[in-house]
């Protein structure tokens, strides 16, 4: 079941819309910021309320990478694998990341701290190599600033 | 005509509305494809079907463009084999394949994969991808469709199928990257009752037949000739496929006036009946002692021992072929010929064919339908009645916003322009019925109502567009105003459309649908009415003389008759209990049919009949097109055609019968209205370049080991005396007459795809015409007068409720119930009312009644359908075990005490227990376009 929070926000985001449905991903969003995921219950609630079929809904939802259909740790590490930042030294944040974290990319802490996802490029190149926790993003880095980085994140 | 000059040959060609790969396809070249669909069109997806296109003669680098997105102009230069493209292509197929498991061994596709042929096609041999494949986890689709998701080609084409052209709502795609999948939300039965065609939408072998699966056979093993769906009355065309003495699936047969390439899942998955374990196989006789099994000279002199000494009457079937029923009213005589089906359904039937015969509106076949652009749909719903119309006025209601479209310069085959232009835009359709239908998210309008209601709401229609019409007495100005703007929105239309026929079992429905279609046609408009008839032969048998089942009975109650053959008729089925029991009451009774059923455990001689697969024979659709359906295979035992029986039951100096054009020449003498059936397939002398078609592939494999097991020597061949077919490999190899495909197949083209090679548009007719022939052509001169007997408005009764009968596309038709996957889909016995007659009736949803009609009854749970008018309920017909009532009729509800299990509501159709809250007294207003739930079919939510 949505909160009322959630479908208050939803319905407020579709109202001024010419159709429901183009509300679709940020009403994902929404539950998103609420529940840090989207679960199958709340995606089949979100499509009856935007007049959608869950299947369609799961189309949209899916198609985004931002979007979570699983659970992700309270933290979320997009780390950009894409060529500039491939170029400055993605391969040794990446190790740093999961020798630190013990966890590959696509996984979660067991503390569920961090969830570590790879990314395409985040508009940061002059800074690379770069990554983006929830909706800080950090350049520049080195292995050793991440640890820095890191301790922010609780 | 278009000039273009392809590889350095000129063509001429019709181009018009076609891209540049349906030119080449239509003119024999070999282009490869994967997203391009004939009925779908373009959408530039898969990139395989890359070609050269150069400026002028001077141009020699050229560039490379896709096929299917381009026109064709005229002068055009173009290389399919410019080395630069067929480098191009055999890259494009690589990637396309880099996930895909190589596994055609273990693929049911394999043999018929279009992803197979394009492999070959493009020279696409080597695969230099040496890593680990994505891999996916498959859903279990219901009983019909198996997915095998891992080797998908992200071609796109299921989901353009299943929710752009079909409307399904519950299959998508899923995912990005290199993670795309395409299926449903979730595991779970697909809900669209087309979902079947993904088997060949899908050009590789993620959707494959499931029921295939429990009897595997490839393609070229397969013995197949052109058949008719016998499952409900639009008669799409099928290829039923055999081996070893059962029937393995049934595909479309293409026909571009009836079904186009698909087929509704009840004719897909309905074929199991045939292979049933309740088949009758050898003839039996039932004495005081039981039955026992007879040969076939003993049954047939039985028989005639019974034609010789009783005065014997027949009695028919509208699903039997119309030889079967011509040759029993031969038998008997044509004043002891009765119709195998209730005086109601045949009068209703006769006047549905009369409405045709009479007016100058036209009967559309499924392709015009399809090509109409206003559309009052009145008392039917079509997705349970004629499942394929459904699909046709699916893309009915997208010509008007489509024609807008290409008024932007859009082309027509650009597919996702068209759709990105039209949005949600929907032409014209009103859907007038009692209760909720699949249809209704796509209508303009849709109006809740009785029958009658219906009816005088068509008359008032008809009377709004033409004022000779006769008007409707007594409206209210609300159905008054109603009338107008339905009359408005037809008025609109090009080429407008009025569709009903036997749902509602209203002759008043039926003919005021008729009055607004003349009503139409004399204000200028070229109207079409399409009418539904009950069953696959209903049209054909109906314009055969003769009564019907009620007077049969009084025939034997009398003692006029003492003596009974029925054919191909489960009598219990058809009228209530008491008449049957008169009718089986006669000293001998006969019946001929394929499967056991009440009927024939009564009778004294049971005789077996061939199935639709297993003799050829005649049916008229509901279109009044006369179709030849062929045998596939020799079917074993005794078993033969029900009018091979009954003319080897004839008198010696009298029998004239040895093949089926022997009857079919009888026929026409007999029968004026049957002239031309014998011309509309060729006669079983006609031979191709010299030689009978062949049944069977040229790779056709294992035939000299395949009866092994009884004997070493390989068995002759049995010889067709009915048709140009041979049982066999042997035969001419050259293309036949439309009528006579028994496959498609061209070299290089083992998939179905391999039809266009038999078209010479794709999309369009057959090369020498699509099969069948209509019978009924509107008259020419003075138009028809209207008619004009417009029933009372609809009054509940108190205590009772008008019960009409509630057509399911999985339940509803007794042979296709005898799979298991469609059987598992019908829906229980339930009765569907509406919250006011609940609270009156003081029921609860989900309660035990007793429904009665006359002096039948059953027993069934409640079901809330909050759209049914008041004092009207619902109830499936034609489920197997319960009495049969003769709906619609008044009829009682009552409390058997308790509350039992809901029905089963996944059946398409079951009204949806929640919904809006509409005022069911008053016809209602829908013009919400987009709305519907993810179970808007009908699914329970
Ligand atoms: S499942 Fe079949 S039809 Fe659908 S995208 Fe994949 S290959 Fe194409
Ligand atoms: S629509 Fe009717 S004729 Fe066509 S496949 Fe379905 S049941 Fe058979
Ligand atoms: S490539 Fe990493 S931020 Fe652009
Ligand atoms: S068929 Fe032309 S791009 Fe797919």
């Amino acid at each position: 079941m949505l909160s009322v929070a959630e479908r208050l926000e939803i319905e407020a985001e579709a109202a001024p819309a010419e159709t429901k449905r183009s509300v679709a991903s940020d009403a994902l969003k929404i539950v998103q910021r609420h529940r840090g995921w989207v679960c199958d219950e709340a995606l089949k609630d979100v499509a009856a309320l935007l007049g959608l079929s869950p299947a369609e809904l799961d189309s949209v939802a899916t198609f985004y990478n931002g979007i979570y259909r699983r659970p992700v740790g309270r933290h979320v590490i997009l780390l950009c694998d894409s060529v500039s930042c491939w170029i400055m030294g993605y391969n040794p944040l990446r190790e740093r990341l999961e020798s630190r974290l013990g966890i590959g990319l696509g996984q979660t802490t067991a503390d569920g701290r961090f969830t570590l996802l790879p990314t395409a490029c985040l508009g940061l190149c002059e800074q690379a190599p770069a990554l983006m926790i929830d909706d800080n993003v950090h350049g520049d880095l080195t292995p050793e600033k991440l640890d820095q980085v890191l301790e922010n994140y609780a | 005509m278009t000039t273009l000059h392809v590889d350095g040959k000129t063509y001429t060609a019709d181009t018009a509305g076609r891209n540049l790969l349906e030119v080449c396809l239509s003119l024999g070249l070999n282009v490869p494809y994967f997203c391009w669909h004939p009925a779908f069109r373009s959408v530039g997806a898969c990139r395989q079907c890359a070609v050269k296109v150069f400026k002028d003669e001077k141009d020699v680098r050229g560039r490379l463009e896709m096929a299917c997105l381009i026109p064709v102009t005229d002068g055009m230069r173009v290389a399919i084999d410019d080395p630069e493209a067929v480098a191009f292509r055999a890259k494009v197929i690589e990637w396309l394949m880099v996930n895909h498991p190589h596994d055609c061994p273990v693929c049911d596709e394999g043999g018929e994969c279009h992803l197979q042929d394009m492999t070959v096609m493009t020279g696409h041999v080597y695969r230099a991808y040496r890593f680990s494949k994505r891999t996916h986890r498959d859903q279990d689709l219901g009983p019909f469709v198996n997915m095998e998701m891992n080797r998908c080609i992200q071609c796109y084409r299921c989901v353009r199928f299943y929710r752009d052209y079909a409307g399904g709502r519950d299959f998508d795609v899923h995912g990005w990257h290199d993670h795309v999948t395409f299926g449903r939300h979730e595991d779970g039965i697909l809900e669209s009752p087309f979902s079947g065609n993904l088997v060949e939408v899908c050009p590789t072998g993620v959707f494959t037949d499931k029921s295939l699966k429990h009897h595997y056979t490839r393609k070229w093993d397969l013995q197949t000739a052109p058949s008719v769906c016998p499952h409900c009355g639009l008669g799409c065309n099928t290829f039923p496929g055999e081996r070893y003495g059962t029937l393995r699936r049934v595909m479309p047969r293409y026909n571009g006036e009836v079904n186009g390439y698909f087929l509704c899942d009840r004719g897909r998955y309905g074929y199991e009946f045939v292979n049933s374990r309740n088949r009758i196989r050898r003839p039996l006789q039932r004495d005081h002692t039981g039955p026992v099994e007879v040969s076939k000279e003993e049954a047939l002199a039985l028989a005639g021992t019974v034609l010789q000494s009783r005065k014997v009457i027949g009695i028919g079937s509208p699903r039997a072929s119309l030889e079967a029923n011509f040759a029993l009213r031969a038998l008997v005589g044509p004043d002891r010929f009765y119709h195998g089906v209730t005086d109601k359904e045949l009068r209703l039937v006769r006047t549905l064919s009369a409405l045709l015969k009479r007016g100058q509106a036209r009967t559309p076949s499924l392709r015009e339908v399809e090509s109409c652009d206003a559309i009052l749909i009145l008392g039917e719903d079509v997705t349970n009645t004629a499942p394929l119309l459904e699909l046709a006025l699916r893309q009915a209601v997208l010509q008007k916003p489509k024609a807008d479209a290409l008024k932007l310069g859009i082309y027509e085959w650009l597919d996702e322009c068209l759709r990105e232009a039209m949005q949600d835009q929907r032409g014209p359709m009103i859907v007038a019925t009692p209760d909720r239908t699949a249809l209704d998210s796509l209508a303009s309008r849709t109006v809740r109502a009785a029958p009658a209601d219906l009816a005088r709401l068509g008359f008032a229609v008809a009377h709004a567009l033409d004022p000779t019409a006769p008007p409707v007495p007594s409206l209210t100005p609300d159905t008054l105003a109603l009338a107008e703007g339905i009359a408005a929105a037809l008025r609109t239309g090009r080429r407008p459309l009025v569709v009903s026929g036997y749902g509602c079992g209203s002759e008043a429905v039926a003919e005021a649908a008729a009055n607004v279609a003349w009503a139409l046609c004399r204000t200028g408009s070229t109207a079409s009415l399409c009418f539904t008839v009950p069953e696959c032969n209903s049209m054909g048998t109906a314009m055969l003389p003769g009564e019907s089942l009620d007077a049969a009975v009084a025939e034997i109650s009398n003692g006029t008759a003492d003596a009974l053959i029925v054919l191909e008729n489960d009598l219990y089925r058809r009228a209530e209990s008491g008449s049957v029991e008169t009718l089986l009451g006669a000293r001998q009774v006969i019946v001929l049919d394929h499967l056991a059923h009440v009927t024939a455990s009564r009778a004294t001689l049971v005789l077996p009949a061939a199935t639709i697969a297993e003799g050829s024979g005649t049916f008229i659709n509901n279109e009044g097109r006369a179709q030849r359906s062929f045998q596939v295979f020799v079917p074993p035992d005794d078993i033969q055609a029900s009018w091979r029986w009954l003319a080897e039951l004839m008198p010696h100096s009298t029998r004239p019968w040895k093949g089926l054009d022997d009857v079919l020449a009888a026929l026409a003498d007999a029968v004026p209205a049957f002239k031309e059936i014998p011309d509309i397939a060729p006669s079983a002398d006609f031979r191709l370049t010299g030689q009978k078609v062949p049944r069977q592939s040229s790779r056709y494999s294992g035939r000299t080991a395949m009866t092994a097991d009884l004997s070493v020597q390989e068995p002759k061949p049995p010889v067709d005396l009915d048709a140009p077919f041979a049982f066999s490999m042997e035969g001419s190899r050259a293309h036949p007459p439309s009528s006579l495909i028994p496959r498609f197949w061209a070299p290089q083209w083992n998939s179905v795809q391999a039809v266009n090679k038999y078209q010479f548009k794709t999309g369009g007719a057959l090369r020498d015409g699509d099969p069948g022939r209509r019978l009924i052509e509107p008259p020419e001169g003075e138009p028809t007068p209207y008619s004009v007997s417009i029933p009372a408005a609809f009054v509940a009764r108190p205590y009772r409720c008008l019960v009409l009968p509630a057509w399911h596309i999985f339940g509803s038709d007794e042979l296709s119930l005898h799979s298991p996957g469609i059987a598992a889909r019908a829906p229980g016995p339930y009765v569907a009312l509406n919250p006011v007659d609940l609270g009156r009736l003081g029921l609860a949803e989900g309660q035990a009644v007793t429904l009665s009609v006359g002096v039948a009854s059953r027993v069934c749970s409640v079901i809330v359908a909050p759209d049914l008018p008041v004092g009207v309920a619902r109830t499936p017909a034609g489920l197997p075990g319960l009495p049969a009532l003769a709906l619609p009729a008044w009829g009682g509800i009552a409390a058997v005490g308790g509350h039992s299990p809901p029905a089963s509501q996944h059946a398409a159709g079951v009204p949806p227990v929640a919904g809006n809250e509409q005022d069911a007294h008053t016809a209602t207003e829908n013009t919400n376009a987009t709305s519907g739930s993810p179970g808007e079919r009908g699914g329970a939510p």
